[in-house]
């Protein structure tokens, strides 16, 4: 642990959270652009040129609303759940190779903040704090909204926790390598595990919609029947931490699934099926990734603004009764199939 | 009692995946297709027909205030929203038609309901109801529209029926009077 490396790890921090959180501002943008498109809109379009900035605009906006605490709520864990849901969604971001390597001068600086050997558990064991933040939250605001999307998002994410981690074995098993890195380097040497993996890449990703509350498995805030759910009564930047921080989680779950199933910063063809030799390539791998992010992102997009939500008895038969045994019999049949053909 | 046969469901449906697939691939459609915003400020709806909007003074074709301060749609308009104060008019003056006008016409723009009796009932065709619906302001006292703004909004009146000649001989560049269309 030198100076050196101190130093780099930290402005790699500063980039990767100035970064996500541009992003996710963005995000935001899009996704009103992408509904009102669908809905034969305009969208956002007044501030700055076309609307570009808006997510400026709402920030100023949430920063000048009034920080109201009810006088019935717990403070402390109405003041802490907030920050609670937003930090994990950020912490995952450290093991997400963003790129291969950004050779600078006689320096190999690797494209992640640390490529931890057990990557993905890291991922889960971060994650799954994650709905802490949504029950205290529920619990905390005293009130029989927040606490019905409370109870509501418990079921949900510690159902859908199962699938997403049993989801990925197959992947792992095929790779041989917990590390997020070691997976896009097998992907750019061998083919993208959608391909090999299609329906562990399929339950992989709507457990990934169920982790994040997005519809159509946004029960926990369901507007219509829960005013809003586990953030009801909350105002201000608080809630924009909330937003942030599923617009955060969001995001990781894309740069997850990309990482996993769509080949990270890699494609099939040169120079983007090896590591980089020059800043530029490694400039562009990470340009890359950001572009398959992207797409997800949309994908998300899309899907809220085309399904209606599921009702909640639908949303844990589908969890339990179809996802569990399903991803069991992949991760058996993957098995099987390495045990018959070798790798 | 109607006994109602469930549909048989292939396997395809029950999974739900194709509907899901037409579902996005129908959101995905309405992306490129025209869109139906109007940006308002900037882009006016249409108005259709006999729109009633807001109620102005016209002049006539030589620039006289048509207005003879006879008070009818003051007593006709429903929530009172016209007040007329009559006064009378030099004779010699070039633009006089008749000895009454008024002295100030005043239409409270927060109570008029654009019901457009006023202008049914003037003898004249002195008011009209224009196309101008954003009638909005910062005070009470901008929406009380005075006699110059009314006259402002309303401008010259070409209509086809010289009710007053003009006093004296016509000026140089004046129009022809029409010819009266006999019954």
């Amino acid at each position: 642990m030198n100076l050196e490396f101190l130093l780099i790890s930290v402005l790699k921090i500063a980039a990767v959270i100035g970064v996500t959180l541009t992003i996710v501002a963005y995000t935001v943008l899009l996704e009103r652009w992408v509904c009102a498109w669908m809905q034969d809109r305009l969208g956002p379009n007044r501030v700055g040129p076309f609307g570009l900035l808006q997510p400026l605009a709402d920030g100023l906006k949430f920063v000048f609303k009034e920080d109201i605490t009810p006088l019935h709520v717990n403070k402390f864990y109405y003041l802490i759940a907030p920050m609670i849901t937003m930090v994990p969604a950020l912490l995952s971001l450290a093991v997400i190779p963003w790129g291969s390597v950004l050779p600078i001068g006689e320096r190999m600086i690797p494209a992640v903040i640390a490529d931890l050997n057990i990557g993905i558990l890291f991922v889960f064991a971060i994650s799954s704090l994650g709905v802490y933040g949504i029950v205290l939250a529920g619990w905390s605001s005293n009130s029989k909204y927040p606490f019905l999307g409370g109870i509501r998002s418990s079921a949900q994410m510690i159902s859908y926790e199962v699938c997403l981690g049993l989801s990925v074995v197959p992947v792992f098993m095929q790779v041989g390598a917990l590390s997020l890195g070691q997976v896009v380097g097998y992907q750019a040497n061998n083919m993208w595990l959608i391909f090999t993996q299609p329906l562990a890449a399929f339950i992989f990703l709507v457990s990934g919609f169920a982790e994040t509350n997005r519809l159509p498995f946004d029960l926990p805030e369901a507007e219509q029947e829960l005013v809003g759910g586990y953030h009801t009564e909350y105002s201000s930047m608080k809630f924009a931490m909330f937003f942030l921080g599923e617009y955060a989680a969001m995001f990781v779950v894309s740069a997850l699934t990309v990482t996993l199933f769509l080949g990270g910063w890699s494609l099939p063809f040169a120079p983007f099926n090896a590591p980089a030799t020059s800043l530029a390539v490694g400039l562009a791998h990470i340009g890359v990734f950001l572009a398959k992010v992207f797409c997800m992102l949309f994908l998300f997009i899309w899907v809220r603004w085309t399904l209606p939500r599921f009702r909640f008895d639908q949303l844990m038969a589908l969890g339990w009764k179809v996802f569990i045994p399903l991803t069991i019999l992949n991760i058996f049949a993957t098995g099987v199939v390495l045990v018959l053909w070798g790798k | 009692m109607m006994q109602v046969k469930r549909p048989q469901l292939s396997f395809w449906e029950k999974t739900y995946i194709p509907q899901i697939l037409k579902g996005m691939w129908l959101t995905l459609k309405h992306i490129p297709q025209k869109k139906f915003t109007r940006q308002y400020p900037e882009e006016k709806p249409p108005l259709y027909g006999e729109y009633r909007g807001a109620p102005t003074l016209v002049k006539d074709p030589q620039g006289r205030v048509k207005c003879v301060a006879c008070q009818l749609c003051e007593f006709v308009c429903p929530p009172k929203a016209i007040r007329v104060i009559p006064g009378s008019r030099e004779p010699e003056r070039a633009d006089a038609n008749v000895e009454k006008e008024p002295d100030d016409f005043i239409i409270d723009m927060l109570r008029c309901i654009y019901c457009g009796y006023c202008e049914e009932v003037c003898p004249e065709e002195a008011i009209f109801l224009k196309r101008d619906f954003s009638v909005s302001g910062y005070k009470r006292e901008e929406l009380q529209f005075h006699k110059p703004k009314l006259l402002e909004l309303g401008g010259v009146h070409e209509d086809s029926l010289w009710k007053w000649k003009y006093k004296g001989a016509p000026p140089p560049d004046a129009p022809a009077a029409p010819e009266r269309q006999p019954k």
